[in-house]
């Protein structure tokens, strides 16, 4: 098996100068001059935003050592929020920084300074500001605000962004655990609700398990090309042509299983669900923004960078994978009865329409994939938010029920959940009717006919459960029995799921209106009625959805969020 | 006499088979853990037959970012595992039960 010699950077600083520069001539000169003079420059302006958010993590430990434990409520929101800020702006600062010069490999050649790398920092520094807004109202509710979920939220946004930035499979690795490990944590965070531990748990096992797949995938593509690095693969690929190239198929499928758990694409999708409803909601909504984006751009990294060469062996795969996840997806979520369950079906179905881009393997597709990340962000940070707020202390009711009625409790914030699960669908004028236009013209570009068809039909199947719930919050407040029959959850033509109405904390959802609805066993389909009192909407909750549906039709009516995603291809 | 590359590629292949499959299989999440482990230093294993192989220094740097990775999961593991089954009898999977739909 021959290779070509790979240089990264730890294995520059120990092989001895001459040994390490001299083995394959030509190649990778500038950093053997870099390394002949010892010293490996660090150019900090291409991890900026990195810097900001994992110093800012070390900042916020240091000042709630200081200050007396819960001294000022608010102080680790806001700070959290000024340090997501400020990395926002410094992606920004790059954005025109690599449009000023050229995109270059940086700090050893292991990170890659494009901007494709630049849009996930923004893309992630805005998931993280929306996430502390979120996380302030919801954790103090439930008695759980200190300064630990603002740090692990800042360290899984700095792992998404090396992910993003990662120029070889070890870094996408690390930056892939970085994140994946404060996920870990912030699904087990709510103490005293015994399925987020579980949650937690499940995460963790199947996290790490795909961790390892992913890992030995790399290691086999490390062995078939001889280089960590994509660039150094993408050009041992074109020129090479392996006697045997199952080791390089082996790698590479694995890789693709791998980050494809992260992602939560069918069949590696039986986390999600329950990770979903088990996180607390604005970390599922965090987390379904962040992880997800940043899944897809080590898989974009890895397909189209590394593995450029090899889109004959890929594509069908993701071929396969995307009309799964699509199908499967949008069917699950109608028979869901819980709406972060639901939500997370969601999830599921739409990363299935960013795989189409991917599958398209062109610059349109990328496009098209990077524009319906960036809206899929607000989308679902606004979607979350409102079920934070109708879900009521201790995650009670997160039941379709509880959304029920809402269009006349609070007709404002049903307005906003309704542009939400409309633009889901993908109904125009809203982000996510261009988003799907996008990524299906360039599968049709490419000629994938089938897969555009199946896109359509599964937002079609798909609309129906977000119409659903859309139905519900405009529907009757009162349970009434004779009724039943018009409501959404019975049009679907639904069967209860065993033990699924239980109630999971008896003393929590019994309250004064709740209806038990399980206990009767004539499989009618009985909603619990929505809980009294007032949906208060807190001020940060508040700005978080406002700038949402601003952007969700701002993106969906006008162009320049995609000329944005266009231009973020540049590098492939 | 040396022992062929290929093997130490076959034998780690054998053990990633060993830690996946007893993920998959046992029900103690402990174990379940373990095996994790396990996978990881599969993987370890072919990163340094491979960089042997291919004499080449980046295999084995690799595994030093492995094994400062799994060492931090240990931590994080054990710390969600002992918070969640500090109430409970056993540490089964089959224990995990109120997740479902």
């Amino acid at each position: 098996m021959i290779g070509l010699l790979s240089h990264t950077l730890v294995g520059q600083t120990v092989q001895a100068p001459a040994t390490g520069c001299q083995v394959t001539p030509g190649k990778v000169t500038g950093l053997c001059q870099a390394f002949n003079s010892l010293h490996i420059p660090v150019e900090y302006r291409t991890i900026l935003p990195l810097l900001v958010l994992s110093i800012g993590a070390l900042v916020l430990l240091v000042i709630s050592a200081v200050l007396p434990k819960r001294s000022r409520p608010g102080l680790y929101p806001l700070l959290t929020v000024i340090i997501s800020g400020l990395a926002a702006g410094a992606s920004v600062f790059q954005w025109i920084d690599v449009g000023n010069h050229a995109a270059t490999k940086a700090i050893g050649n292991q990170i890659f300074y494009d901007r494709f790398s630049v849009l996930f920092m923004l893309l992630i520094s805005v998931a993280t500001l929306f996430g502390a807004l979120l996380s302030d109202s919801y954790l103090q509710r439930e008695g759980l605000d200190g300064v630990e979920a603002y740090v692990l939220m800042l360290l899984a946004s700095t792992g998404a962004m090396l992910m993003a930035a990662s120029a070889g499979t070890i870094m996408l690795f690390l930056g892939l655990e970085i994140m994946s490990i404060a996920l870990y944590v912030m699904t087990a965070y709510h103490r005293r609700r015994a399925a987020s531990g579980e949650g937690g748990l499940k995460y963790f096992i199947l996290g790490s398990f795909s961790s390892a797949i992913f890992l030995y995938g790399a290691a086999l593509a490390y062995g078939a090309t001889g280089t960590t690095q994509f660039d150094e693969m993408s050009v041992f690929l074109a020129r090479t042509t392996l006697p045997n190239d199952g080791i390089l198929l082996g790698g590479m499928a694995l890789l693709i299983v791998g980050l494809g758990f992260k992602v939560a694409a069918v069949p590696f999708h039986f986390w999600s669900p329950d990770v979903y409803e088990a996180a607390p909601t604005p970390f599922t909504g965090y987390m379904a923004a962040v992880a997800k984006a940043a899944g897809f751009a080590g898989l974009f990294r890895v397909l189209l960078e590394g593995f450029h060469s090899q889109e004959a062996n890929w594509r069908p795969a993701i071929w396969l994978i995307a009309v799964l996840t699509l199908l499967v997806g949008s069917v699950l979520a109608i028979a869901q009865r819980d709406l972060k369950r639901m939500m997370a079906y969601s999830s599921i179905s739409q990363a299935g329409y960013v795989l189409i881009g991917l599958q398209s393997a062109s610059s349109q597709g990328t496009a098209g994939a990077l524009f319906y990340l960036l809206t899929y962000t607000f989308i679902i940070a606004g979607t979350f938010a409102v079920i934070g707020l109708v879900q009521g202390e201790g995650e009670a009711r997160n039941d379709l029920g509880a959304i029920r009625g809402l269009g006349r409790r609070r007709p404002g914030l049903a307005l906003v959940m309704l542009l939400f699960l409309l633009a889901q669908a993908g109904v125009p004028f809203t982000s996510g009717f261009l988003a799907k236009f996008y990524v299906i013209a360039a599968a049709v570009n490419r000629g994938q006919y089938a897969l555009a068809i199946i896109g359509m039909l599964a937002a079609a199947i798909a609309a129906f459960f977000y119409l659903r719930v859309g139905l519900l919050m405009y529907s009757s407040p009162e349970v009434d029995e004779t009724k039943e029959p018009t409501d959404g959850a019975a049009l679907a033509g639904l069967r209860p799921i065993p033990g699924f109405d239980t109630p999971r904390e008896p003393a929590l959802s019994q309250g004064p209106g709740a209806v038990a609805a399980s206990s009767d066993g004539d499989g009618a389909v009985a909603l619990l009625a929505p809980p009294e009192g007032r949906v208060e909407i807190p001020f940060t909750v508040g700005i978080t959805l406002a700038v949402c549906a601003a952007f969700t039709i701002f993106a969906g009516v006008s162009s320049p969020v995609l000329d944005f995603a266009k231009h973020a291809t540049t590098y492939f | 006499m040396t022992v062929p590359g290929a093997w130490y590629l076959v034998l780690a292949a054998i053990l990633f088979g060993i830690g996946a499959t007893g993920l998959l299989v046992r029900r103690n999440v402990l174990i379940m853990f373990m095996c994790v482990e396990l996978m990881l230093n599969a993987v370890s294993l072919t990163f340094v037959t491979f960089a042997r192989m291919l004499n080449d220094i980046g295999g084995q740097a690799s595994v030093f970012f492995i094994l400062v990775v799994a060492a931090a999961e240990v931590v994080v593991g054990l710390g969600i595992i002992v918070a969640i089954f500090r109430r409970r009898p056993e540490a089964t999977a089959d224990d995990l039960h109120m997740l479902k739909g």
